[in-house]
């Protein structure tokens, strides 16, 4: 059997090993590459850096676990962005699976900013079903449909939320979206219409179709595990104590395995073409 | 016994080798927690803390327990998780069991979160607010009245359960008609706005810039790469005019466009799966096994 025989009947499932393997070991040794902040990522930086402390900043979570490995370094690193500068969060979901991944933010808070207090400089409201009608009404009338936090108290008991209308009076909207609902829906009916500054963080799925809003009408947006990697950068080169939280460097660490990766998939390629071109000049040759 | 169940056979012998010398040597997959107690806003009610997740260094602290619930979770969601990565060698009982498990979860977190998201908070607590209050959830704001209006949606709901009926199921067809016509209305308005009209703005731009320090090529060329690549592309799917001569030059520039679009999505797609290969990789060997420390959550132990 020559090679491209051997290439050709190869059981895919060594490829799967190949894939296995190029992700698995940069993860034990701990390989990680140094990122430079893009300028886009330094544009979603700016959006929070340049706000005055304290600001209003509604931080929409519509992803799910499935999508966790993707866009929570970069939720967690808008989180550690926002309390190093201060400002008023008001964390909600368009996803049912939402919640859980909203409480992970707020475990950050609790954990490495002990200075921040439930209802005074951050709110947890939870989820509401409805999808894009869910942004109609809280730009207009936010207690309509988020009468109570995710605990069942009411937000007029919450020194956050007791002068609170619609979300017309947020700073700065950062969405973070693995799809439908998300970003796009955050653009198309709340940012656009109400002109309010919005940025966000998608999965590289997603991205491409949201480009098309950059700069008009979204400020900037933070594209899957790279853009994550990049921003975690972007914000420890303005607060060098985090270099020292091995935590808020998750999405730095996961470019090790996407190195290796990508230069398989790359590898294989090529060596894929290279064989489809080589059998047929043998195959005019004969 | 054929060669893939000697395959599975020796696979599971070695696994479960490994994990009984890891659990008597060094442990791993435990999940420790501290209860913080949780400020209650009104008097009288009754307080209660929340189990937050503490990393297991601190192990011995007071206050710090292992929490057995947690543990099985995280024993659990490692063992589907190979279930499912169980699939790449091929189809097997242990992947369809995930499977199933899956489906019936997520079919049961999504009725018990509908049911007190969308049907208590949205529809009975405007219908009923006292009775709400007094019974489900005793947050609710005094300043919420009763609104008769949500008697519209609840019929409009018991229209819709009318498909299960043996009889009369045409009915639900009046409350599907509404809600289609109702989310085409909003996002007509939606896309017209926001992507339509102000995508044609954006796309109105400058093919020559010239800034302060004089002619800028950078943004010259991005601009018409925006332009002649949105044009060309609105070319490729205007099939009134054969695509001939000008017309199919451009639109195969415009097919040159889509490709590359297509590319760039496929690229990041890829990026995507990588990055959560190896977010459950990394729970495998670092939540579960215990075999590296990226996060320092062990130090010292």
């Amino acid at each position: 059997m020559n090679l491209t025989e051997f290439f050709r009947n190869l059981d895919r499932r060594w490829i799967f090993l190949l894939m296995l393997l190029s992700i698995l070991i940069p993860l034990l040794f701990g390989l990680r590459f140094p990122e430079s902040p893009s300028p886009m990522v330094l544009n979603v930086r700016s959006a929070i850096e340049e706000l005055p402390e304290g600001s209003d900043v509604l931080m929409a979570w519509d992803f799910d676990p499935a999508s966790r490995g993707e866009l929570s370094p970069m939720a967690a690193a808008f989180v550690r962005h926002c309390a190093y500068k201060k400002h008023k969060l008001y964390f909600l979901t368009l996803w049912a699976t939402g919640g859980p991944l909203i409480q992970e933010s707020i475990d950050i808070l609790n954990r490495e900013f002990p200075g921040y207090e439930y209802g005074r400089d951050y709110v947890n409201l939870g989820f509401r079903p409805g999808g894009e009608g869910v942004i109609k009404v809280v730009v207009g009338d936010l207690k309509k449909l988020f009468a109570n936090d995710v605990d069942g108290t009411s937000l007029d008991e919450l020194a956050l939320t007791r002068n609170l209308k619609n979300i017309r009076q947020m700073d700065l909207i950062v969405n973070v979206s693995a799809g439908y609902p998300g970003t796009k829906e955050w653009v198309l009916y709340a940012a656009t219409p109400y002109d309010l500054e919005i940025v966000g963080g998608t999965t590289g799925v997603s991205a491409p179709s949201l480009y098309p809003y950059i700069p008009g009408q979204l400020t900037g947006l933070l594209a899957a595990i790279k853009a994550a990697a990049e921003y975690e950068q972007a914000v420890i080169d303005l607060y060098p104590a985090l270099m020292e939280n091995d935590t808020a460097q998750e999405g730095l660490r996961r470019m090790g395995p996407q190195l290796l990766a990508h230069m398989l998939v790359i590898l294989l390629i090529v060596a894929g073409n290279v064989i489809y071109f080589w059998e047929r000049r043998k195959g005019v040759a004969s | 016994m054929s060669r893939s169940g000697w395959i599975w056979t020796a696979l599971m012998v070695v696994a479960g080798i490994y994990l009984l010398v890891r659990l008597a040597t060094g442990g791993m997959g435990l999940v420790y927690v501290q209860d913080q107690p949780v400020e209650v806003q009104e008097p009288g009610q009754e307080s209660w803390s929340r189990a937050v997740g503490v990393d297991p260094k601190r192990q011995g602290e007071a206050g710090v327990r292992v929490s057995w619930s947690r543990t099985v979770g995280t024993w659990l969601a490692a063992l589907f998780t190979l279930c499912i990565l169980s699939f790449l060698y091929g189809d097997n009982p242990l992947y369809k069991l995930a499977e199933a498990v899956f489906v019936g979860v997520s079919a049961g977190y999504w009725m018990v979160v509908g049911f007190w998201t969308g049907i208590v908070q949205n529809l009975f607590s405007k219908l009923a607010p006292d009775l709400i209050r007094s019974s489900l959830l005793p947050g609710l704001p005094e300043s919420q009245d009763q609104e008769l209006i949500y008697l519209f949606p609840l019929l409009l709901s018991v229209l819709m359960l009318m498909r299960l009926s043996p009889v009369g199921g045409w009915i639900s067809r009046w409350a599907l008609a509404f809600f289609i016509g109702a989310t085409a209305g909003i996002r007509l308005l939606g896309y017209l706005q926001s992507d339509f009209l102000r995508q044609i703005q954006s796309t109105i731009l400058p093919l020559v810039v010239v800034g302060s320090q004089g002619f800028d090529f950078s943004a010259s060329l991005q601009n018409l790469t925006i332009v002649v690549g949105v044009l060309s592309c609105l070319t490729y799917f205007f099939f009134s005019i054969e695509h001939k001569g000008v017309v199919g030059g451009v639109s195969r520039l415009g097919i040159w466009f889509l490709m590359i679009t297509f590319g760039a999505g496929f690229g990041y797609t890829v990026m995507g799966r990588i990055a959560l290969m190896a977010q459950r990789l990394e729970f495998l060997a670092d939540d579960w096994l215990w075999v590296i420390d990226p996060a320092s959550r062990r130090l010292g132990m």
